[in-house]
């Protein structure tokens, strides 16, 4: 046998969707997490209810990379209609465990198979008729952990906190682990150099969050009150988080009253709709949509900007246009919803690079949108969003709310009545506003999508637009610089990458891999639009640089490219993954060497 | 009479707004006036009113009354959900939505139905006159079939009647009237103001530019001749007393949700407007003899609105703070925790 390897290997099973491999999925997950090693799982599902091919990708890395691997060491093949196709991913001297029936005549000779009768397993040995295909499952988790060396205890962990809140699923589920475990123990010797071994120091005072679920509870402790919505994949879970954070912790217990409301729309329009009217009477409000949910959501985007109505959309990408790869994951809205709807518009987007950013910047939208009263825009992906990261604990905001310019009845007195909506009295374009309900005679004023004066008042005369307009840039030229700025790991090197969002994973790993190559590189992870003047600045001091991202177009790279000086443009090279599958680090170590290696 | 004061102490030029923009002679001004008479008559309060309306002449109209008030004009078809959001947020607001028959019928449609459904607690006027005035005379989806355009094309296609959809989806207050006539007009929207849930009223209201011609089943000369009233609509604010001076069995008093009374007087044969059957069935009979059937269809006044249904509290959601709304630091750690 070979040397050992510990702690470094990415398992992929491959299973059937609708059949319960979910759940076997996370308490393998939530086993080798709690054995200390770092863990980066990636579910790779069909747009299907029941029946179509899946597959779960849990990488394992000392490091604790997070990103996706492209490699597969121990394959779990479960599903007998991508079988031939799975065995092919897997890499030479890597690990098959499979399905007994399944056959390996012309199959590899340079994996090990350790061929296990799951079916027949589960037919002998679970009891319960209902249960035992959702079961059966549970087997294999039970085979990888003797493979891989998995303790019993923490297998044991895993299923009690996979089941929290259904404590009876626990027997049963252990002991479907268990006749997988045994089996090993029982028909197998270790022929593969795979190992799991405990680590400390390295995953203590982390917990694995999926994006939604962090975004959901960023929004409750931003003071959301009305959330409206349509289901849409990969968004939907977003909303259902919110749905079930509230019952706990927005239900008053005594009247049983919820200090929330969250509507489901009849379509996107309606969301963001209700979300729009709910935040012109001072709710702080927001949807949650994705691929043809933010298309159909354009034209009330463009009311919420011109009118100035706070708002926050989070937009949890998939990838392709039209309906597309409904369950894939990409980094392809920014430019679209950057300037969503027509005429000038131009929005406020918030870009989370980890889930924590996911939490923190999903708090902190509610107020950006009160401050600059615009809609702020939150690019999630699918990705980030629906897949368990590992995350260190998120902190308790230590600030309160800013609601913004807001005028109060006793402001009005003061002001003898004497405001107008749209006047600019700072000079920051940034102008007062007022919410209905207020009891002052001057306080009302007339919201409206066609054009208006400094006093809300219908207007069509050209001066008066173009007034307002060059207004509503300023506003925005404010709250750029207010906006998070990017975050720069530089060491004076002549080589930079810019990425945002989910893309950080890869390029975290990539940065690695090239200065081990002697080839370092400096970075910039950009979190908002408008564009800091970091960004000019970042590729001002490196002779070249690098934007990477998730769509075909280069859409980021484009984006810099308008904001940079034209003596810097020839700088910018563009590196573009846009395959549904979240980015691996070689997707950008191989170009990078290619385009390396071109005269400069 | 205009120093008179209300009962909030506000005299009717208080519930007036900017000038109209709409064409001498509109139906839709006749029915801002109504609308400021009903107002001041009950005493709305300017600050708590929020007039919400979409895109086309009829949604221009909420600034031609009450000024004082906050209003929004939003997009084409979706004064529903911004009505809807805005009342979530702050349900202390008196939610006053105007559309029109563009608006509601064709590109709003689904909105209308929805809000109907939810029973979302708002008064949702339809300015009705079965053309597209704003982009000069095209058929609306409420124009009748052989009814004819002012050059004398002739709409083939089955109008869609906002009263019978509403009516079909079981909306809690259902009602049609005509912009001439004010006597009904006025108790019908304090009436619809007055209902907890969601408020239809149809009002046909002439476009004097484009469909008051004959041929037009939208016209005022139409209109007068073929309308049918099925009762005399008076309304009684909470804040009167019921004296009933009608001969036993020719009224019908509804109690509204605020304790407000609608008097119905029965005209010719009694429709009983708490029997939705019957209201379609009116409907129905009206279209069949080619009659305009005006007044109080259905009203359910024991239907839950949408907010109250959801178990939001009566306290403006706007208003809560920190202290409500974030978890608590001993909440956030536990469920921090539950993540490991």
């Amino acid at each position: 046998m070979t040397e050992p390897i510990v702690n470094d290997l990415t398992i992929q099973a491959a299973t059937v969707n609708g059949s319960g491999s979910q759940t076997a999925n996370l308490v393998l997950t939530r086993a080798i997490f709690h054995m200390g090693i770092p863990v980066a799982p990636k579910n790779v599902f069909p747009s299907n209810i029941e029946g179509l091919p899946t597959w779960y990708q849990l990488r394992i890395t000392p490091e604790g990379h997070m990103a996706r691997s492209d490699k597969v060491d121990v394959l779990v093949a479960f599903n007998v209609a991508t079988w031939r196709e799975d065995l092919k991913t897997v890499r030479p001297g890597g690990v098959v465990i499979h399905e007994e029936a399944f056959s390996t005549a012309e199959a590899r000779t340079d994996v090990t198979y350790y061929a296990v009768p799951f079916a027949k397993l589960a037919k002998a040995k679970i009891q319960s008729d209902t249960l035992r295909k959702q079961l059966a499952n549970m087997i294999y988790v039970g085979v990888v952990a003797g493979v891989l060396g998995i303790p019993w205890e923490a297998l044991d962990h895993a299923v009690r906190r996979q089941f929290l809140a259904k404590p009876k699923a626990v027997p049963v589920n252990l002991d479907a682990i268990k006749v997988g475990y045994d089996y090993w123990q029982d028909n197998f010797s270790k022929r593969d150099p795979y190992r799991l071994e405990p680590l400390t120091g390295v995953v203590e005072g982390k917990v694995l969050v999926e994006g939604n679920q962090a975004a959901a509870l960023g929004a409750l402790m931003g003071g959301v009150t009305v959330v409206a919505w349509y289901p849409i994949t990969p968004s939907s879970s977003l909303c259902e988080y919110v749905i079930a954070y509230s019952d706990r912790f927005r239900v008053d217990p005594k009247s049983g009253e919820k200090l929330i409301s969250v509507v489901q729309a009849e379509d996107e329009l309606a969301a963001v709709g209700m979300a729009i009217g709910a935040g012109w009477a001072g709710a702080r409000a927001m949807t949650s949509t994705s691929g043809p949910g933010i298309s159909l959501m354009a034209e009330f985007s463009g009311l919420a900007y011109y009118a100035e109505v706070p708002v926050v959309i989070f937009d949890i990408q998939r990838i392709g246009p039209s309906t597309g790869l409904p369950t894939r994951t990409s980094q392809a809205d920014i430019g679209f919803v950057y300037t969503l709807s027509h005429g000038d518009t131009k929005h406020l987007v918030l870009l989370p690079g980890s889930v924590e950013e996911c939490y923190e910047l999903a708090r902190d939208a509610f107020d950006y949108a009160d401050r600059f009263q615009t809609p702020v825009f939150v690019l999630s992906d699918l990705d980030l969003g629906m897949n368990l990261w590992m995350t260190p604990e998120f902190k308790y905001p230590d600030k309160t709310f800013d609601r913004g310019k807001l005028l109060s009845k006793e402001d009005l007195d003061r002001l003898a009545g004497e405001w107008g909506r749209y006047r600019d009295v700072d000079g920051d374009g940034v102008t007062f506003r007022t919410l209905p309900g207020t009891d002052h005679p001057a306080a009302g004023y007339f919201t409206r999508g066609s054009g208006h004066d400094e006093n809300a008042r219908y207007t069509e005369g050209a001066e008066a637009y173009a007034r307002n307009m060059d207004r509503l840039s300023r506003k925005l030229e404010t709250a750029r610089h207010a906006l998070p700025a990017p975050v720069a790991d530089e060491a004076g090197l002549s080589i930079g990458l810019i990425a945002f969002g989910s893309t950080h994973a890869a390029v975290v790993e990539a940065r690695e891999y090239l200065a081990a190559a002697g080839r370092a590189v400096d970075y910039l992870r950009v979190r908002a639009l408008p564009l800091s003047d970091e960004v000019a600045a970042f590729v001002g001091r490196h002779e070249h640089v690098y934007v990477v991202e998730q769509n075909r177009d280069g859409q980021l790279y484009d984006l810099i490219r308008l904001a940079l000086p034209a003596e810097l443009v020839g700088r910018l090279r563009s590196i573009r993954h846009y395959n549904g599958q979240p980015i691996p680090a070689s997707a950008i170590t191989e170009p990078f060497m290619q385009l390396e290696a071109l005269p400069v | 009479m205009s120093t008179t004061m209300n009962r909030v102490g506000l005299p009717r030029d208080a519930y007036k707004g900017a000038a109209t923009t709409l064409c001498a002679g509109c139906g839709h001004n006749s029915i801002t006036n109504h609308m400021i008479k009903a107002l001041y008559e009950l005493g709305v309060q300017p600050h708590l009113l929020a007039k919400m309306s979409g895109i086309g002449c009829s949604s221009k109209t909420p600034a031609y009354f009450v000024e004082s008030a906050h209003g929004f004009n939003g997009v084409h078809g979706r004064m529903p959900a911004l009505t809807t959001g805005a009342h979530l947020a702050n349900r202390e607001l008196i939610m006053l939505g105007v559309s029109g028959d563009g608006d509601t019928a064709s590109i709003g449609l689904g909105q209308f139905m929805h809000m109907i459904r939810r029973n979302v607690d708002c008064t949702y006027i339809i300015e009705d006159n079965g053309t597209y005035g704003l982009t000069k005379g095209q058929f609306s989806a409420t124009a009748d079939v052989g009814s004819m355009q002012k050059k004398g094309a002739v709409n083939t296609f089955q109008p869609i009647d906002p009263c019978a959809v509403a009516l079909a989806l079981g909306c809690s207050f259902v009602a049609r009237s005509f912009s001439g006539d004010g006597k009904q007009v006025v108790p019908l929207i304090k009436a619809a103001i007055a209902h907890r849930g969601t408020a239809i009223l149809d009002i046909i209201s002439p476009c004097v530019t484009f469909n008051d011609h004959d041929g037009s089943t939208k016209s005022y000369s139409w209109v007068k001749d073929h309308e049918e009233s099925i009762a005399d609509v008076s309304f009684i604010p909470f804040f009167e007393e019921v004296h009933v001076d009608y001969e036993p069995g020719t009224v019908r008093d509804v109690q509204l949700h605020d304790g407000s009374h609608i008097v119905l007087k029965k005209l010719g044969e009694d429709h009983d407007p708490t029997d939705r059957r019957a209201a379609i069935k009116v409907i129905e009979e009206g279209r069949a003899a080619g009659h305009l059937v005006t007044g109080l269809l259905y009203v359910d006044t024991t239907m839950s609105d949408f907010a109250t249904t959801e178990q939001i509290p009566e306290r403006p959601l706007k208003d809560l703070g920190e202290d409500e709304l974030r978890l608590s630091p001993d909440q956030f750690a536990q469920f921090m925790s539950e993540f490991a």
